[in-house]
């Protein structure tokens, strides 16, 4: 057992846990953040995808001692708190408005690879978005509207 | 292990911020002119979907919960004799279960009862993935080291895995109408083809999972991934002796299902059941994706013979068509799967003389099940490659001879079934091929075909052309699909969905039908809500809980929208007019707070009723088959790399009839996300056996499109309703699937000139077919010139030059002394 400590949205942590322990057991497991999906343990579908200082990993792959210092970002974090309840992130309000989410749980991994996308700059151009979530498996929407609501995130609407 | 900082959690609930106008994405014609509708609702559980708040099967905690493990056999045919529990391992510390520890009936209850929950010690294995001892710890380091303890005995008996010599059928049916001999005597033409299609699985990205929570009662709640909630009430109360009270079914958030989660979590919920009743405490069972791939059932493997007679202007006169499918070692939905296989046989086609002969066999191999078309992708692929082949052989469009077959209003299918009313052949044929030009594509493709016609060998390649290292195509495919339950499915069912007006004056929906993604939440009180004159989110949905909810039928057959659907607008208008009458016709909305506080709760259950006019016999197979048929057309274009063989699906317009479109954002969805299966099922979805093994039983090896193997899907709603549903609505989720795989082949045979006769359409497959289209001896090359100069044809010869492009030879008119 060792101490490891990160940030995970924004809120720094500290586990004690073996450092071989997967990022995604602990984020699940350790932390209550569930949103982070588990669909194939072997880095195949990228329903685990968390962002390590931006950028898109499968959190299954991750030992947590790869992770001592870093920033990570779950789904948890995307939607904004207000008095009012939590507000959508842009990103999820256009998933949510053109269908991007159908039974879920490939949404959170997605999610997160789309953001890095935009936070990496990306635009509304169809193929660019089509390879920032190659490495994420989705079976209910065939990826159209998937790729239509990342590209209104992208201020690609109309 | 110690947690000192947990990162504060957003706990308020998610509110979406109001929709903006132009949110939804209605594409033009997607609606019929001059119908005024209020906007779709969003998908109400979107917001916790996308934020995380959405709790699925393993994300429940229940504190103290152990952890099961299920061993299974590792032979394909054997006699289990005994198991060993390795000495050296504490044994106190886990709990074991085998089929002696059962209190019910060894059965997994379905439609037959061949398969055991687990096999008993001294019975018979059937597959290399059955069932055999169940374990549970408290945590997963002692499961672990528990599984690899146990040692199985067994003596290994002689396996089939051949459906074709498997003696031990599971079921089958022999459809006919018109005289076939007849028939054959009148064709111009006789085309003969056979086709095989393999397994293929769900792969929702969810795996199955299934927790058991012991009651004080002695009974079990389960809480899991599942389609089909009574289902496995049904499966706990028989297996564990418990009464409908004792046997409680909870669905969680159910990350996609496909078919793969109506029969099999029967299964899983009676092991995590045996174990919570065996240790006291919940028992988790959490597939990983192996085990879910490896164990659970896929789409059944099938090999569709076709003889049909056609004249020479294309017209069908005769259909001889033979389905053998492979159910795998028990029988599960296999008999149902058959039937609609056997009933779609024949394609969206009008033919005077038909005879359908369909079985299924038992082999060796982990039983086949449920999966999106049900039967009906099987059989269609291999009524449009014949189709496809057909128009080859006449020289006439594809496009052509499907227009001159298809159904229309007043023609008769094969069980003699009239269809009076929506059908869409038509309309969805001709606006797919409209939107995606097919036949100015298709000159371009046939005249590229002739550009690349005899221009030599590549050195070292089997291929003959050197100019382009790619070929591009188009392809269009025809496809029905019957709504809801086979026969009288629906009658037998006699589900029931529920409204009630509770006594705060909040309207509740009660039903069974779950939601794995397709939108049952967002569409059930989006019906309900138009009927109360009330918005969608005034109207609630009751939790998918046995203790809670009516026995709505399975979420299956594309029938949740039409059937259940069509009950909750029947209960509502009873609702309504209930409330409305003891308030002086006041309009529902204004009074049912009212009435609600002088009445108390008002609730209607709304229980299925016949369809009127809608008869089928399942002694003599003959009537009215489905209610009504759902009607889809696709178009692909594909390239096909000369040189590897490989196919990219580069666009594809879909255009399905789904009698009144509910919510077009979700239908279109359905539309698209079918249609991505369906192409995965084309071009490289197999699973490959050895000993009745799936060699590839991960998803490293069992591969799915990803974004960037997925082409544009233009999705296209056609709008033809069905007068027996009070909406008109005939349900979408099957009919995308059943058109793709044969579009995609038809378009490659477009770019290459070879048949694909097997899916999927692999690299190795194309490049095998092409290597049959070499010159001999310098000759003209092929069937592609064939093709793009559509040579005429002799009666009573093969018109094709390079015939052996096919390796289904094409029969000249039949002499009439030939015996058939």
């Amino acid at each position: 057992m060792s101490t490891w400590r990160f940030a995970v949205n924004g809120e720094p942590v500290e586990v004690d846990v073996p450092g071989m322990r997967r990022l995604l057991d602990v984020l699940r497991e350790d932390l209550a953040l569930t949103g982070t999906k588990e669909g194939c343990g072997e880095g195949e579908c990228g329903a685990c995808t968390v962002l390590v200082d931006g950028a898109p990993v499968d959190s299954c792959l991750v030992p947590v001692c790869q992770v001592d210092g870093a920033r990570i970002a779950t789904v948890e974090g995307l939607a904004a708190p207000s008095p009012e309840g939590a507000v959508l992130d842009p990103l999820q309000q256009a998933f949510l408005e053109a269908g991007g989410a159908q039974c879920g749980i490939c949404t959170p991994g997605m999610l997160m690879a789309a953001r890095a996308y935009l936070d990496g700059g990306g635009g509304p151009d169809e193929t660019a978005i089509r390879t920032a979530i190659a490495g994420n498996l989705c079976r209910c929407t065939g990826y159209t509207k998937i790729v239509d609501a990342i590209a209104i995130a992208a201020g690609g609407r109309g | 292990m110690t947690i000192r900082t947990s990162p504060s959690r957003t706990t308020t609930p998610v509110t979406p911020s109001p929709a903006a106008p132009d949110a939804l994405v209605v594409r033009r014609g997607a609606l019929l002119p001059g119908r005024v509708r209020p906007a779709a609702p969003l998908r109400r559980e979107g917001p916790a979907k996308l934020t995380g708040e959405a709790k699925y099967a393993d994300d429940l905690v229940f504190p103290g919960a152990w952890y099961g493990a299920t061993i299974r056999s590792a032979d394909a045919h054997a006699r289990f004799d005994g198991f060993d529990l390795d000495p050296a391992l504490d044994w106190s510390r886990i709990a074991v279960v085998t089929a002696a520890d059962i209190p019910g009936e060894n059965v997994v209850s379905l439609i037959s009862d061949d398969q055991p929950v687990l096999v008993p010690v001294g019975g018979e294995i059937q597959h290399h993935a059955e069932p055999l001892v169940l374990l549970a710890a408290a945590d997963r380091e002692t499961l672990r080291s528990a599984r690899h303890a146990v040692t199985i005995r067994t003596t290994p008996l002689e396996p089939v895995f051949d459906p074709l010599a498997s003696e031990h059928v599971f079921a089958h049916y022999e459809i006919a109408s018109g005289d076939l001999d007849a028939g054959f005597a009148e064709a111009d033409f006789i085309l003969e083809g056979e086709y095989r299609v393999g397994h293929q699985e769900q792969l929702y990205i969810e795996n199955n999972a299934m927790i058991a929570v012991p009651r004080e009662d002695g009974g079990v709640a389960v809480h899991g991934s599942l389609q089909c909630p009574y289902y496995i009430h049904k499966a706990l109360k028989r297996s564990l002796r418990l009464t409908a009270e004792q046997a409680r079914v909870v669905q969680a958030e159910t990350g996609g299902g496909f078919g793969g989660k109506e029969e099999y979590p029967s299964i899983i919920a009676l092991h995590a059941a045996l174990l919570a009743r065996r240790t006291g405490k919940p028992v988790r069972m959490i597939y990983d994706r192996h085990e879910d791939l490896a164990a659970t059932t896929k789409r059944h493997p099938a090999i569709v013979t076709h003889r049909t007679g056609v004249k020479a202007d294309g017209t069908l006169v005769a259909q001889d068509i033979d389905v053998v499918m492979d159910g795998g070692a028990y029988c599960t939905l296999t008999p149902v799967v058959l039937s609609r296989g056997a009933i779609h046989a024949g394609g969206p086609y009008r033919c005077p003389n038909v005879r359908i002969r369909a079985r299924a066999t038992r082999t060796n191999t982990p039983p086949n099940g449920a999966f999106r078309g049900f039967g009906a992708p099987q059989v269609e692929f291999a009524a449009e490659v014949q189709l496809g082949r057909l128009a080859e052989t006449l020289g006439m469009s594809p496009l052509e001879i499907r227009r001159r077959n298809l159904y229309r209003i007043g023609d008769g299918t094969p069980t003699g079934q009239i269809l009076r009313e929506s059908v869409a052949a038509e309309d969805v044929l001709e606006r797919a091929a409209e939107a995606a030009e097919f036949e100015g594509v298709r000159s371009r493709t046939a005249k590229a075909r002739a550009r690349r016609a005899g221009s030599g060998h590549v050195p070292g390649s089997p291929l003959r052309t050197s100019r382009d290292r790619s070929a591009s195509g188009i392809g269009v495919a025809l496809a029905w699909h019957g709504a809801g339950f086979t026969g009288s499915g629906e009658v037998k069912l006699a589900s029931v969905a529920s409204v009630e007006l509770g006594g705060d004056g909040r309207v509740r929906i009660l039903t069974g039908s779950t939601e794995m993604g397709q939108g049952t939440k967002t569409i059930f009180p989006q019906l309900v809500a138009a009927e109360l004159g009330l918005a969608a989110d005034e109207v609630d949905m009751a939790a998918q809980d046995t203790a809670l909810v009516p026995d709505s039928g399975p979420t299956v057959a594309s029938r949740t929208a039409m059937v259940v659907g069509g009950l909750l607008i029947q209960a509502a208008r009873r609702l309504r007019a209930t409330v409305e009458e003891r308030n002086a016709g006041a309009a529902f909305a204004d009074v049912r707070a009212r009435d609600a506080a002088t009445h108390g709760p008002t609730r209607i259950d709304q229980q299925f009723e016949p369809y009127p006019h809608v008869h089928f016999d399942d002694d003599t197979y003959r009537g009215d088959a489905y209610p009504a048929f759902g009607w889809a057309a696709c178009v692909a274009t594909v390239d096909v790399d000369l040189d590897s063989g490989e196919v990219t699906v580069r666009d594809v317009v879909a255009a399905d009839d789904i009698g009144t479109v509910i919510h077009p954002v979700l239908a279109e969805g359905q539309v698209e996300g079918g249609t991505l299966q369906a192409i995965g099922y084309a071009t490289i979805e197999e699973i490959k056996l050895r000993h009745g093994r799936y060699l590839n039983d991960r998803l490293a090896t069992y591969i799915i499109p990803t974004a960037l193997d997925a082409p544009r899907i233009h999705a296209i709603l056609v709008e033809a309703p069905f007068s027996g549903a009070p909406h008109g609505a005939k349900g979408v989720g099957e009919l995308p699937m059943d058109v793709g795989a044969p579009a995609v082949v038809a378009a490659i045979h477009d770019a290459v000139g070879a048949w694909i006769h097997e899916l999927p359409a692999s690299p190795e497959r194309i490049l095998a077919a092409l290597g049959t289209t070499r010159p001999v001896d310098g000759a003209p090359a092929s069937a592609e010139v064939a093709a793009a100069i559509a040579e005429p044809i002799e009666a009573g010869t093969d018109p094709r030059p390079g015939a052996a492009t096919d390796p289904q030879p094409m029969r000249g008119p039949r002499d009439p002394g030939e015996p058939t």
